[in-house]
């Protein structure tokens, strides 16, 4: 159940019945929503404040949301993951495409990865640092998914928020969503983990549902966002426990 | 600078300015509860604003017609985020009242005195001491910065002249002693009025040193410091009713001191995991129990409480008892477990119950029924169609406190908008107030404010869409007696009283 009370844009039809990659349909507002939640809370997640360490209880907040979220998604069979060799048809992984934020509901439509039991998945993560994505893609303002309970009602903290996401994904080197919870005994950024450590490291037998978070894989990234999203891939195949 | 508001107190201004501007009507009222959220008996008792530099002007106050000087007192955008108050508490006498802002100072103000010929005067709370308690540090092996920020201030029950407190940032808890001097001994043999030492050559008599009265000074010493101990952030502290030993809570574990030792201190909770990866539940408060120096709460991100008994083991992982609500399933959404996380919680002055505040209410827990509170309260359930909006911008996160009146028969917590909440227990009434400047004259009585929930708004209502959400009231205190509370709003500190007639 989603949060009531929201003003959707919404420009469906009605949901395809035959779902599948093939048709590109209309994704239902909720599933959109649901969606660009779920990029939000990986977005914050990533948020580290550089200087200041995080406020360990917003993290794990957060976080449980995330699993949440996929577990709902993984259960009602929304969760679908490409194939390798279909991964060309698709923007593969909605998942991480914090763009989702920033298109038009129109845009969305279909192209949702496809499903994948899944077991011989192997992540082929994008490794290391992160390009850094293009400020301009996250700039536009958040207003088509979500009417956004206008700036008014926080005056200061909505705009700070997007300037945060902006400033943090131009200045981000490194880091992941895992190092938030690692064992603070270590430094906080550990460069080496990130640069050596990420790839091949994430094989636990996971479910299936979850190959889909590594799956920003086979293509090259088209848009910059991805690549950096490839560690919140990780990130949150490690927050989901099989 | 000196300022002479009462002929006792010599004031220290190094930081502070204070700028009371009105003065209560009438006598303090007695502990009611009819008082206590009745149609509109709160008045504004002063407005403590924080400015960030101290002003040159003079300080020539008319005491007995207290004029208005309107020329000190500074715009709200001059103050600098440092200004900010971070946490407020009264003493166990409510003389005192203690602020700690995120700059790491620390303000104590004083209750004035009743005196034969202000009687009016009485129930202003005057700068009495001001200090800074934690400056930022650097933590080199991690490259972070840890702020100065003041989390808690608890005070301890008064045994002699001095009174102490605990202050505490995210890492290191301080122990500091207030206290007032008024004498100083003059005369040494071997130095000079100025301290200088004297050449032993031109001694040629002895005397004694003599104590002499001076202006009365009140100096603030750090007596403890506790450092060391919490990886994480330190989110609580409570004093135990033994008055030897306290406890200090982080996000993860909660050590227990004696305020005499401070280079060690024992783990008496750790829900820390093994594997970091599997957290997913965090302490956000604890408090040890008013007269049972065994007993203390703890609560969680996940909207539970948790009491422990000392005597059961030395590690206190395993709860005597376990309060959770169920949850409603109609109610359900993917932001129920985020307002469920509890933000504070506190013992009623009986012990018999607590109280907690998650983001959308208040509830009230008898210690002998674990499975449900007996009382739950609205604060601002017109939020719970907003919460979408509420988490993008982070608002959702804030940590409201929440206080109970001397006879714990009314509750308080804040809300946006720099409105705040009370509501009484006895007669279920409830009302909403605002802390503003705009909409306070001296010892004007307040006026209950409402939200406007849809449909057509009334004159004086508010929309939900026009709430500021960046003004908001996280810590208010009561005083442990009287009808007199404290409300924090960003840098100002208002202090209202209940009116009798």
């Amino acid at each position: 159940m989603f949060a009531r009370g929201l003003k959707r844009k919404s420009a469906e039809d009605g949901e395809d019945v035959e779902g599948g990659l093939a048709g590109a349909q209309a994704m239902p507002s909720y599933s959109l929503q649901r969606q660009s939640l779920l990029d939000m809370s990986l977005v914050k997640l990533q948020l580290c404040h550089m200087l200041v360490e995080p406020n360990l209880c917003r993290s794990v907040l957060i976080a449980n949301t995330v699993r949440q979220i996929q577990e709902e998604m993984a259960q009602d069979g929304t969760w679908r993951v490409v194939a390798p060799q279909a991964a060309g048809r698709a923007p593969l992984d909605r998942l991480v495409s914090t763009d989702i934020l920033c298109r038009s509901v129109r845009e969305q439509e279909g192209e949702r990865p496809g499903p994948d039991a899944g077991d011989g998945h192997t992540p082929d993560l994008v490794p290391g640092l992160a390009t850094v994505p293009s400020a301009q893609a996250l700039r536009s303002p958040q207003s088509s998914l979500w009417e956004v309970d206008s700036s008014r009602e926080n005056r200061g903290g909505f705009q700070k928020s997007l300037d945060q996401i902006f400033e943090t994904l131009e200045n981000k080197t490194s880091g992941s969503v895992e190092e938030l919870f690692a064992d603070v005994d270590s430094p906080y950024y550990d460069l080496d983990a990130v640069l050596t450590g990420m790839v091949g490291s994430t094989q636990s037998g996971h479910g299936s549902g979850l190959q889909a978070f590594s799956s920003a894989t086979a293509p090259p990234p088209s848009s910059s966002c991805r690549s950096d999203l490839g560690e919140l891939d990780h990130a949150v195949e490690i927050l989901v426990e099989t | 600078m000196v300022l002479q508001p009462s002929e006792r107190h010599h004031r220290d201004w190094s930081h502070r300015r204070l700028g009371p501007w009105c003065s209560p009507t009438g006598s303090p009222a007695p502990l009611s509860c009819e008082t206590g959220c009745g149609e509109g008996s709160w008045i504004l008792v002063c407005r403590l604003l924080v400015p960030t530099q101290v002003s040159l002007l003079s300080m020539e106050e008319d005491i007995d017609t207290r004029k208005i000087n309107n020329s000190f007192l500074r715009d709200h955008s001059y103050a600098t985020e440092a200004d900010i108050i971070s946490t407020v508490e009264f003493n166990h006498t409510g003389e005192l009242l203690a602020t700690g802002d995120k700059g790491g100072r620390v303000v104590i103000f004083q209750r004035e005195q009743e005196s034969k010929n202000q009687v009016h005067r009485r129930g202003e709370y005057n700068v009495y001491s001001t200090f800074q308690s934690h400056e930022p540090e650097f933590d080199y092996l991690k490259s972070l910065e840890i702020e100065e920020k003041i989390n808690k201030i608890r005070w301890l029950p008064q045994q002699n002249a001095a009174y102490f407190l605990l202050s505490t940032n995210d890492k290191t808890v301080k122990l500091w002693k207030v206290s007032e001097r008024d004498k100083r001994p003059e005369g040494y043999n071997l130095k000079d009025e100025e301290g200088r030492l004297r050449d032993p050559a031109t001694i040629t008599t002895l005397r004694v040193p003599v104590l002499r009265p001076m202006d009365l000074m009140v100096e603030a010493t750090p007596r403890r410091v506790f450092a060391n101990a919490h990886t994480y952030h330190i989110n609580s502290i409570s004093v135990n009713s033994d008055y030897e030993t306290y406890m200090s809570a982080d996000d993860l574990r909660i050590n227990l001191w004696n305020f005499e030792i401070t280079n060690q201190s024992f783990n008496i909770v750790d829900i820390k995991p093994a594997n970091m990866e599997e957290l997913t539940e965090v302490i956000t408060a604890a408090e040890f129990h008013p007269h049972h120096c065994n007993s203390f709460v703890y609560s969680s991100s996940k909207g539970t409480i948790r009491l422990c008994d000392m005597r059961a083991s030395a590690l206190c992982d395993r709860h005597s008892k376990f309060f959770e609500e169920p949850e409603d399933p109609s109610n359900r959404s993917f932001f129920s477990e985020i307002i469920s996380s509890i933000s504070d919680v506190k013992f009623s002055h009986s012990g018999r119950y607590i109280m907690t505040r998650d983001y959308l209410t208040v509830k009230v827990w008898d210690l002998n029924m674990e499975n449900r509170p007996i009382e739950t309260y609205q604060v601002h359930d017109y939020l719970r169609s907003k919460l979408c909006s509420l988490y993008e911008n982070d608002c959702i996160f804030d940590k409201f406190e929440c206080v109970w009146n001397g006879s714990d028969s009314v509750i308080m917590t804040g809300s946006y908008n720099n409105f705040f909440r009370m509501f009484d227990r006895n007669t279920k009434r409830d009302v909403t107030l605002e802390a503003s400047r705009e909409n306070s004259k001296p010892r004007a009585i307040l006026k209950p404010r409402k939200v406007c929930v849809g449909g057509k708004r009334r004159k004086d209502e508010i929309s939900v869409d026009s709430l500021d959400f960046s003004k908001k009231i996280l810590h208010t205190a009561w005083h442990p007696s009287e009808n007199i509370i404290a409300v924090a709003a960003t840098n100002n500190l208002y202090i209202f009283q209940d009116k009798v007639n």
